[in-house]
């Protein structure tokens, strides 16, 4: 790939090739500002019969083409470059989560520490953790041994020790992984990748204990120092190896790989990507969300850091079962104001996991979705606070006792109440038929606590701009601020609980085109106009036992945006808690959906 | 009552198949190409390394790791049984040696003095791969396996659990909607793969079970009793290695519905004949479904090479399947196909057709919503 010269470029092409549909999108440069001009979808064409992932960026690009007027692809089915007059584009970009994404095995001494650390820094590469084997992780020898034949991982991590301290552990460690050969699923012709980021002095062990049939690569210590965590080497070997090895064997990725002018990165890792750089340009905490059929992707940046986790049991079709197990039926339930008959409510489940391209045409089956939606969120974002913590088994500040105590549990620091951007992304969120049903499915998922901005991707082009920011940061910026994002507006919610119809916060709007003033009561939810592009200032007063960011009962003054859908005020107290009564339940869930207008009117009362 | 349902699925009375059965490690391969086999012939074999047992002599011996070695009473590579002296220690001037006997036999792998764990490898693992299908071996892929070919009767299920089984066709229903219950399975379906016709309830599956029936195919299922089935929520739908006793292969969904007539006559018309069957499903990363092969034998001839996928536009007066409440099952033809998105009752805007349902009625559903039915 040659150097790009970002000044030269005014015409970027930028495919996402997923699991079920390869996704292309136009950007140009018009009067000085690049702007996404078109976008185009084909199906995927990483399975047989076509097994070539070029052949659906081809029929992407080839709509985009159509769409655009504008010649993009040649006679031999090549993609044009450069731009000359009405054809051809100056650089071509991709992202992929073809193949089922990456799936790791990853090991470490001590199941609180090092292999936590070793999860956090797979998971942080985008990886699908399909076991953490520890010598404390309570399982014999056997048990291990056993486990590591039955996984098929992509690859494996191992890590433990400091640097400089005692190697033994981490050596018995690799020594039960190499003879028990865990079989890769891409076959017998398949070098295996391992890698070790544990303590410097265990290395020559650690590659006398592997043979030839695996590829091994020695990082930096993951956890040089029990106070430190150091993921980035480790993660950087993790995402080359997964180009190299993982995507290579991915059906036409070698030649995909040939045509892009950039790395093709991950879906998830180009996601993550952009939302880092908004998060970092424009110093705020961020929280992003992609949910998609199979995995739910969130990613989170606070304080300047940022995590990413990949909860692959959770989606909205292939994974939709899980959800259901997961959650369980009544928690879905309880956000849906009438009532559904469970047992047929199973059957339609478990038909949508195995006819996962079908949407929902009644009202029911549209709120029975965002239902699923809500909980696949929420115990996402769980999944996603307890791995983006502090170090476990360390303290802040060491006295001698410290140094002997076992904190069970790191702090997460992910915070609720600090959270000023929230995103979505994903078929459920995107395409839901009123923004409105979005913005609720986030709130309700996320439980945001003071005044946090709710946005979504318009077109999930997310993706394709994360992986535009490594070769074009500012083309990325201008498209991501201009086009990507759709402002849904702000929710203003307060944390605490309190008596029932009393006052929760009072508030006052003053704005251009929105000048208002009230109460919220608690358990109320309410929603204001204030449009796109429009900004509003807002002072709050929480009861006492309420706080929206300045602590309880204080004063708050924000100024705040609006969006498609508005101002949401939000009584109903943190976190969110439902009636039992199921009854009862229901009456307050049906009070917001007329709060906010969520979906029309249904027919109530079903067998 | 069930509902009439015609599968999208691929659903053939007579098509040239081919499938590949692979060693999962280089092995060898026991036929050569042109060589007829049975259904249950092995075609491949390799030895996967045998098990591994740690043992940690530096702990038990209650010695520095690196003094293992020299306490070592085999070597690396040695062969070891079970009761035999692994290690012994130096003792005291000689006296009070402590002796370490193997519990597991097999051979020295590793010695390790950086940890002063043993490795020992049991023995090799035999793994087979059988033909499954009956017919010509029409291609050898050298220490992997081979390429298997012949002209089959097709099904293809909609969803299975279970792995590969085979046995002669046997309808335990009379009609493509009578459910599958326990009193219609005899003891002479020992060995069989039965064909029920609309649900079947597990109660069914428990008795198919105890009678020995190899594997049961039927039109639906209800989510309940597949939990009863497999003692837990099935999560995704990436089946195939469950032991329950038995294959079990649903050819429309979850519900009470009907199998396809089509299909059902289908498999009536083979009754007898011997199938391979595998219930094995893979939604995502590769799809797959479950199937049911029953070679054509001998004297018949398909003229029908199999297309490698089942998928084609919508047309006027196709006859198509919908997919989704509140339709579910209906079968129909195309009548109309706006080109313009629509509102759906949901709120959605959608692509949609208008489908001419078997009772005269039009409905509009969502073309995401329907599956395209083979004539």
């Amino acid at each position: 790939m040659s150097e790009i010269d970002p000044d030269k470029i005014n015409v970027i092409l930028a495919t996402d090739c997923g699991s079920t549909t390869t996704k292309a999108i136009l950007i140009q440069k018009t009067d000085g500002v690049y702007r996404q001009t078109h976008r185009g979808e084909a199906p995927s064409t990483v399975e047989e019969p076509f097994a070539d992932v070029t052949i659906g960026v081809v029929n992407a690009v080839t709509e985009v083409a159509e769409l655009a007027g504008r010649r993009l692809i040649d006679e031999n089915g090549r993609i044009i470059q450069p731009a000359r007059g009405e054809g051809g584009c100056d650089i071509y970009i991709s992202t992929s989560s073809a193949g089922g994404g990456l799936q790791m095995m990853v090991a470490g001494v001590v199941k609180e520490m090092t292999a936590a650390s070793a999860k956090r820094a797979a998971l942080g590469a985008g990886a699908i953790v399909m076991d953490v084997i520890a010598s404390n992780d309570r399982r014999k020898p056997h048990e291990k041994i056993q486990r590591i034949r039955q996984l098929r991982p992509d690859m494996v991590l191992i890590s433990g020790g400091t640097d400089g301290g005692d190697t033994k552990h981490v050596v018995q460690i690799a020594e039960l992984i190499a003879p028990a050969r865990p079989q890769p699923r891409f076959g017998a012709a398949y070098r295996m990748p391992v890698i070790f980021a544990g303590n410097r002095n265990a290395a020559p062990s650690i590659e006398h204990a592997f043979d030839e049939s695996v590829e091994l690569s020695v990082v930096e210590n993951l956890r040089p120092v029990l106070e430190r965590e150091n993921l980035g080497p480790a993660r950087d070997a993790i995402h080359d190896l997964f180009l190299e090895h993982v995507m290579a064997h991915a059906p036409g990725y070698d030649k995909l790989m040939g045509w892009t002018d950039a790395a093709i990165m991950p879906t998830p890792g180009a996601v993550g990507n952009i939302l880092r750089t908004i998060a970092e340009r424009q110093g705020i905490h961020a929280v992003g969300v992609d949910i998609g059929g199979a995995t739910t992707d969130v990613f989170s940046v606070f304080d300047g850091t940022f995590n990413r986790t990949v909860s692959a049991n959770l989606g909205m079709s292939y994974s939709i079962s899980n959800v259901c197990a997961e959650a369980g039926m009544p928690n879905i339930l309880r956000w849906v104001h009438f009532d559904m008959d469970e047992r047929e409510l199973r059957n339609r489940v478990k038909n949508k996991m195995i006819r996962p391209t079908t949407i929902p045409q009644s009202i029911e089956a549209l709120v029975f979705e965002h239902a699923v939606a809500r909980e696949a969120l929420r115990l996402a974002y769980r999944q996603h606070k307890e791995f983006a913590t502090t170090l476990k088994g360390v303290q802040q500040q060491r006295t001698v006792g410290d140094t002997f105590s076992q904190e069970m549990g790191g702090r997460t620091i992910v915070d609720n109440m600090k959270l000023e951007l929230l995103v979505a992304s994903g078929g459920v969120l995107s395409h839901a038929p009123r923004m409105h049903q979005t913005a609720m499915m986030l709130v309700d998922g996320f439980q945001p606590e003071g005044f946090t901005t709710l946005a979504k991707d318009s077109i999930f082009m997310m993706p394709h701009l994360g992986v535009l920011a490594q070769v074009h940061p500012r083309a990325a910026m201008e498209v991501f601020e201009r086009d990507c994002l759709v402002y849904l507006g702000t929710c203003v919610a307060a944390k605490g609980h309190g008596k029932p119809e009393r006052s929760c916060f009072s508030y006052e709007i003053r704005g251009g085109t929105l000048n208002a003033s009230g109460e919220i009561r608690y358990g109320e939810i309410s929603l204001l106009p204030l449009g796109r592009g429009e900004t509003a200032t807002v002072t709050v007063e929480p009861g006492k036992t309420f706080d929206l960011g300045n602590g309880p009962g204080r004063r708050v003054v924000r100024e705040i945006k609006g969006g498609t859908v508005g101002v949401m005020l939000d009584g109903r107290g943190r976190p969110l808690m439902l009636p039992e009564h199921r009854e009862e339940c229901k009456r307050r869930i049906e009070s917001w959906i007329n709060a906010i207008r969520l979906y029309p009117e249904v027919e109530k009362t079903r067998g | 009552m069930g509902q009439a349902y015609t599968p999208g699925l691929k659903v053939k009375k007579s098509v040239t198949h081919r499938c590949r059965r692979l060693l999962p490690i280089k092995g060898d391969v026991l036929v050569e190409a042109g060589a007829k086999v049975d259904a249950q012939d092995g075609v491949a074999r390799a030895f996967m390394p045998g098990e591994i047992e740690p043992v940690n002599v530096a702990n038990l011996l209650s010695m520095p790791p690196n003094d293992v070695q020299e306490c070592m009473l085999k070597q690396e590579g040695d062969r070891i049984e079970v009761g035999e002296a692994l290690a012994q220690t130096k003792g005291i001037f000689g006296l009070f040696k402590q002796t370490l006997t193997s519990k597991h036999a097999g051979t020295i792998e590793t010695v390790s003095n950086v940890t002063g764990q043993v490795i020992i490898r049991g023995e090799p693992v035999p793994v087979e791969v059988k033909a499954y299908l009956t017919g010509e071996v029409v291609e050898v892929i050298a220490g992997e396996g081979v390429v298997i070919e012949a002209d089959v009767t097709f099904v293809q299920g909609i969803f299975g659990v279970g792995g590969e089984r085979y046995g002669p066709v046997r309808m335990a229903a009379v009609s493509h909607e009578q459910e599958l219950v326990a009193d219609m399975i005899r003891p002479e379906m020992r060995g069989c793969v039965i064909v029920g016709g609309g649900r079947v309830w597990h109660e069914a599956i428990e008795r198919a079970t105890a009678v020995g029936v190899s594997a049961v195919v039927a039109g639906g299922i209800d989510d309940q009793d597949l939990k009863e089935i497999l003692g837990y929520d099935l999560g995704v739908a990436i089946t195939g290695t469950e032991r329950i006793g038995l294959t079990l292969i649903i050819t429309e969904g979850f519900g009470d519905i009907a199998m396809a007539e089509r299909t059902f006559d289908l498999l009536k018309s083979r009754q007898g004949s011997m199938a391979s069957v595998n219930g094995a499903t893979q939604i995502r990363a590769g799809v797959m479904r479950p199937e049911i092969l029953i070679p054509l034998g001998k004297d018949k001839r398909s003229h029908e090479r199999e297309s490698e996928s089942w998928s084609g536009l919508l047309k006027l007066g196709r006859p198509v399947r919908i997919i989704r409440d509140p339709y579910f099952g209906l079968i129909g033809e195309v009548a109309e196909l706006p080109p313009e998105p629509q509102a759906l009752a949901s709120g959605s805007k959608a692509r949609v057709l208008e489908v001419k349902l078997a009772s005269g009625e039009h409905v509009v559903v969502p073309r995401a919503n329907v599956e395209l039915i083979e004539a």
